[in-house]
């Protein structure tokens, strides 16, 4: 039952990472562009929902309808007026950039919120679970947070899918100079992806928040998870980051069933395994 | 358009070039490889910046405008090589043509119509379509666009002569509509069968024009491959 109980957790905790690593996924799909700041930005905008749950004394659920908007807001502002530079001169120049903005983020944070760690206040909700047998007990923290990832993604699939922008999206993903022949501004297309990207994040980000602690330098550490899902799941595919981020958490709360210290590792493990043995991914395929 | 000049480098790609094209009208460009009649049409697009002359639609000058509002102006390509999207089905490649909203009367059943094969495999995707299927989800996804000015970048490349012929036998068909088109084009005998006016570049240059039927198939050789006229143009291989 221990195991049991240790898989449904990795599943719920995978949705997490789903959630935080298909912005990832979605900036790489459609511009090529390894945002390495992806991880600050979560922080980012933690620290920006623990201003609205104290600023405006509202819920932590409430924060995230706040942030993720704004983040969507700075996102599609990011790109246009940063990233979108650098894609102009050289996609090594892009890498800096994102590793530049890295850099700021961290250091203001530290400079502007001091180094010590913070969490979001989730109230109840924190301790709240449902038990499923004498044995298996479910946090509604950790189902939420699955429910919401699950919901991002099969909207983000029938955005790409269905809709006129989702279409552009993915045309401007196959071929930028084609898309801009058909009357594509390639350009406002990015924001839109990053704009996205950015909100998706932002939701992640005050997931983070409410599961565990958070300093100015714990953005990089995070990020490393997003890739080994993006990797694991097979760059591009939405539902391979689903996978991919839900393989990588059962494998970590598995790994720290064995031993605490094994958590991290077993995940890290597991990604190493995926890459060596199949390195396009379980689900190699494009953005739709 | 004018005086147009356009750079790679050092390399000079178009020297001073200047054309016009009318509604309804078709005009050829020929010339050989690296002549230069990919960099014109791409020019005219906006896909290169030329470091000289201008382009003008109905005398409003466009040199400055990016591709995209140059296609919601009605300036639309069928490029070389066809760069159709991979990842959409058929029928998403000729919506994604409709993306300026030009009014008109080229939709996706009017494409279906010119093209009736594609009806029945509109969500296929593209990549399993032949060369000449491939380059008729071109002509749809640009007419799509209800284009004035119709650019046409190689239309006969890696197809065979009877698909081809197909493909330009429908160019009157298009013309009624009243636009205006500029092909280019290595096949010679084609391009000169369909337009109403043909100019030859050479390194870049104009070096002939005319109507096709005032035009000696010894000048055209002349002309196409740089030789001086006289004793040396009937020495040319073609």
């Amino acid at each position: 039952m221990v195991w049991v109980n240790a898989i449904v957790q990795g599943i719920l905790l995978g949705g997490l990472y789903a959630l935080f690593a298909c912005g990832l996924s979605l900036m790489f799909g459609v511009m090529r562009v390894v945002n390495l700041a992806h991880g600050d930005f979560a922080v980012l905008a933690a620290y920006l929902a623990l201003a609205v749950i104290t600023g405006l004394h509202v819920p932590v659920l409430w924060s995230a309808l706040v942030v993720a908007p704004l983040f969507g807001m700075v996102g599609y502002l990011v790109q246009r007026f940063i990233i979108q530079r650098s894609l102009d001169i050289s996609p090594l120049t892009t890498l800096l950039v994102t590793f530049g903005l890295s850099i700021v983020i961290q250091n203001a944070l530290l400079e502007g919120l001091s180094a010590n760690s913070q969490s979001l206040p989730s109230g109840s909700l924190a301790s709240a679970s449902f038990q499923v047998s004498s044995q298996l007990s479910i946090g509604y923290e950790s189902v939420i947070v699955f429910a919401v990832a699950v919901v991002v993604l099969v909207g983000l699939q029938v955005f790409l899918s269905r809709a006129r922008l989702g279409r552009q999206v993915r045309a401007a993903a196959d071929d930028q100079e084609a898309a801009s022949i058909v009357g594509v501004n390639v350009r406002h297309v990015y924001g839109v992806a990053a704009a996205i990207a950015f909100a998706t994040v932002a939701l992640a980000g005050v997931a983070f928040g409410m599961y565990s602690s958070f300093d100015p330098a714990a953005g990089p550490q995070r990020l490393i998870f997003a890739f080994e899902a993006v990797v694991i799941g097979g760059v591009g595919s939405l539902w391979g980051t689903l996978a991919g981020g839900i393989i990588l958490g059962v494998a970590q709360v598995l790994g720290s069933q064995v031993d605490a210290s094994f958590g991290v590792l077993a995940g890290h493990l597991v990604f190493l395994v995926v890459l060596a043995v199949r390195p396009s991914g379980l689900i190699a395929a494009r953005l739709s | 358009m004018a005086g147009l000049t356009v750079r790679y480098g050092l390399l000079e790609a178009l020297t001073n070039v200047s054309l016009t094209l009318a509604a309804g009208e078709t005009v050829a460009m020929i010339g050989a490889n690296g002549a230069g009649k990919s960099t014109l049409l791409r020019s005219i697009a906006g896909l290169h910046a030329p470091v000289a002359g201008t382009v003008r639609l109905d005398g409003l000058d466009i040199t400055g405008l990016p591709t995209h509002r140059r296609v919601a102006s009605g300036i639309v390509l069928v490029p070389e090589g066809r760069r159709l999207f991979p990842s959409l089905s058929l029928e998403e490649n000729l919506l994604i043509g409709a993306t300026p909203s030009r009014p008109g009367r080229w939709n996706v059943a009017g494409v279906f119509e010119l093209f009736p094969w594609m009806a029945e495999r509109r969500n296929r995707p593209v990549v399993y379509l032949s060369g000449g299927e491939q380059q008729a989800v071109a002509i749809g996804r640009a007419l799509m666009a209800n284009p004035r000015i119709l650019l046409v970048d190689e239309l006969s490349l890696g197809l065979a002569p009877a698909v081809v012929r197909r493909l330009y036998d429908m160019l009157p068909a298009l013309l009624a509509t009243g636009m205006g088109i500029l092909l280019v084009e290595q096949d010679v005998t084609q391009a000169l069968r369909v337009s109403d006016r043909a100019h030859c570049l050479l390194e870049g240059r104009i070096t002939l024009s005319g109507r096709p039927r005032d035009l000696a198939p010894a000048d055209v050789e002349a002309a196409y491959f740089g030789l001086a006229k006289g004793p040396a143009a009937g020495r040319g291989q073609g």
